[in-house]
């Protein structure tokens, strides 16, 4: 897709609002909003939107926004479907969009409980792989072997990034998929499966961020595209937690782990044994998805 | 009209099905689980309007009723102790957000140690929320407030919570005057705030502000939570005229001539109901609300009477200063030109109130120790 064939009528986004130069976060929600449509209700948890979105009255966003606290968004996600429902408004689209926190710690115990109860909603997590908001503390999304200021030099990183997408695999989600900057036209086609499904929707956007990864402000796209080129994060979907598809394969062999964490400062000081751990779990966990993938096309 | 035997947690659940409600989310604890269950039974029959959602936690459950209120419906939930102490942040919110959310909560003590008597600390805990407060003292008190509350919540846009003893009152049978649907109803009427969320309208609701928005938004608060007595009159008339009874903020039985009066809040003052015969010269001021605070009313009931010595019975403590009700009530009477004293009998851990107590404490000279603060394990 290019930008020239973006039509600049439906754009649900204000110019001016207050995300950094290059946010990848700014731009899901760019895509998210307009591809959804006008009749969406959007439920706000504590992150970097939370400024984003502007100071009341002001707003960034053409459809209303009700922030919520941060270990809320799953429940009340859940409420004002209700509430909707309630007042027959069931055509609404509601959207939770929540960070890496709100969705992978504080936010993980309303996100499945929302799943397990299979409620009417999408879930948006704009994944920046750490507390960007707040300036860079380590989240359980946060990659093996990233700095962070709270592992800063010589800390970094212990421990995977939890797998946010095999937790929703395993509630049965009827859909959940992964998605990056670097491909609206998947994000597009994804949120728009997602739009057409009942029940409970989990889109997972990897959102380059620049202050907080250590990369040019207009490199975001080419970092999001990398990410997927290597195997770090592979854009694929899962339905009902057992059909899965892998919608942008990766390109590992043309493309070096080394080449990706390169651009980012967060992995500077990353030496060959950490290095080697990572690719392993890349490869690993790649390898798993593959095999997810054979298994399911063999069925059908 | 009739009269059914139910415990307090089912003549909550019973009021919540009379005035219909869109949402009901809850999570069970110890007292209040009877009430969930009871609203699920209402829902299995289908005479529940709206629907009954189990969640997660309790945390999720007022979080649900946030969202659904912020969406333009009416909801209930209900809870106790530890689940309302988890609910804290949202408690918070849901005020902040001028939201008319009704919650039950049983008082339950809150550990370290475990423990299911019935300390009011839990709901007191929650003084600084901006959560309207009112507490039963009896079944009928709790069907007929649950009632209400849905009124007062949603003209003053303020959350309110209805709180009743755990067990003394949650699993106690009492006859209780259950109207019917019909006639709640007419009393009641359909939701009429308006939606926060509107499809299609962009809003930026409760986002980022500055602290001197929050001060003018507090401040709106405060001043329309101090509405509430003469609206509770006007509710008061109104229901008195639909159900043939009808609730004071401050209770009282003062027997002509008394100077002394026990304050009571909930169960206990039903056992000082009791005891009063048997208490020479003592009078029984009951307190029904603890947020607002009832400062001209109890003013009024102390000059009116000239009461000079106040024995609050506080099943709580806020450890390090002493009965919560009793700190409120100093504070309140100070400006009194001949303020009451007032002394404390704290039953923290909810332990019962008897008739020995009271007694050892109104017989006593004012020449001990203890005379001001009285702990009750003395006795």
């Amino acid at each position: 897709m290019r930008i020239a064939e973006l039509n600049r009528q439906d754009e649900m986004i204000y110019p001016g609002h207050n995300a950094c130069p290059g946010c990848g976060a700014a731009l899901a929600v760019r895509y998210l909003t307009k591809t959804l449509g006008k009749n969406i209700a959007l439920v706000l948890t504590a992150s970097c939107w939370s400024i984003i979105s502007g100071m009341p009255p002001l707003t960034a966003l053409k459809c209303p926004i009700l922030h919520c606290p941060f270990p809320s968004a799953g429940s009340v996600g859940s409420g004002v479907r209700r509430g909707l429902d309630a007042r027959g408004l069931y055509d609404t689209t509601v959207v939770v969009l929540a960070g890496d926190g709100g969705t992978f710690d504080i936010g993980l115990q309303a996100l499945s409980g929302a799943a397990q109860r299979n409620e009417d909603y999408i879930f948006v997590c704009y994944d920046n792989e750490a507390y960007m908001n707040t300036g860079m503390q380590t989240s359980s999304a946060t990659p093996f072997g990233a700095r962070t200021n709270t592992a800063p030099y010589p800390l970094y990183k212990e421990g995977e990034k939890k797998d946010i997408m095999q937790i929703m695999a395993a509630h049965t989600v009827p859909y959940a998929a992964t998605a990056t900057v670097a491909f609206p036209a998947d994000l597009e086609e994804k949120l728009k499966i997602a739009q057409s499904i009942r029940g409970f929707r989990f889109i997972h956007i990897l959102a380059p961020c620049p202050p907080g990864w250590g990369t040019e402000s207009a490199d975001t796209i080419e970092v999001s595209r990398l990410a997927v080129a290597t195997g770090f994060f592979p854009l694929y979907e899962v339905r009902n937690g057992n059909e899965w598809r892998l919608t942008v394969p990766a390109d590992m062999k043309s493309v070096s782990l080394s080449e990706y964490l390169g651009k980012q400062r967060r992995f500077k000081e990353m030496d060959d044994r950490r290095l080697k751990k990572l690719q392993h779990e890349i490869n690993r966990d790649y390898e798993r998805l593959l095999d997810k993938v054979a298994k399911f096309s063999a069925e059908v | 009209m009739a009269f059914q035997m139910i415990s307090g947690s089912q003549a909550a659940a019973t009021a919540v099905q009379r005035v219909g409600v869109d949402l009901v989310a809850a999570y069970p604890i110890t007292p209040q689980t009877a009430i969930v269950e009871t609203l699920a039974d209402f829902s299995a029959k289908g005479e529940l309007t709206g629907e009954f959602v189990s969640v997660e936690s309790e945390y999720a459950a007022l979080a649900c009723c946030n969202g659904a209120a912020a969406a333009g419906a009416r909801v209930f939930t209900a809870t106790a102790s530890h689940g309302l102490a988890y609910m804290h942040e949202m408690i918070h919110w849901c005020s902040g957000a001028r939201l008319p959310i009704v919650m039950v909560n049983v008082n339950r003590t809150i550990g370290a140690p475990w423990c299911l008597d019935p300390d009011q600390g839990d709901s007191l805990s929650q003084r600084d929320t901006g959560w309207l407060q009112l507490y039963c003292a009896n079944a009928q008190e709790v069907f007929d407030t649950v009632i209400q509350a849905f009124v007062i919540a949603e003209e003053l846009l303020l959350p309110c919570m209805v709180v009743f003893d755990g067990f003394y009152i949650s699993h106690t049978y009492e006859a209780v005057d259950v109207a019917d649907e019909d006639e709640v109803r007419k009393l009641v009427g359909p939701p009429v705030f308006a939606p926060q969320v509107i499809p299609g309208q962009p809003g930026n609701m409760h986002g980022l502000s500055t602290g001197e928005t929050q001060l003018k938004l507090v401040k709106d608060r405060h001043q329309e939570m101090l509405k509430l007595p003469r609206l509770f009159n006007e509710i008061n008339r109104a229901f008195e005229k639909q159900f043939g009874r009808s609730y004071n903020i401050v209770e009282t039985q003062i027997p002509v001539g008394a100077k002394r009066a026990i304050v009571a809040v909930g169960a206990t003052a039903e056992t000082v109901k009791w005891a009063l015969p048997v208490l020479a010269e003592t009078g029984l001021i009951q307190l029904r609300l603890f947020r607002p605070f009832p400062t001209a009313e109890i003013r009024q009931v102390i000059e009116e009477n000239e009461i000079t010595e106040l024995v609050v019975v506080d099943r709580n403590c806020s450890v390090g200063m002493g009965g919560i009700f009793a700190q409120e009530l100093r504070s309140a009477l100070y400006e009194l030109q001949r303020p009451p004293l007032v002394r404390s009998l704290i039953l923290a851990g909810g332990v019962d109130l008897t008739e020995k107590m009271l007694l050892e404490i109104l017989q006593s000279t004012g020449n001990e120790e203890n005379f001001a603060l009285r702990w009750g394990d003395e006795f």
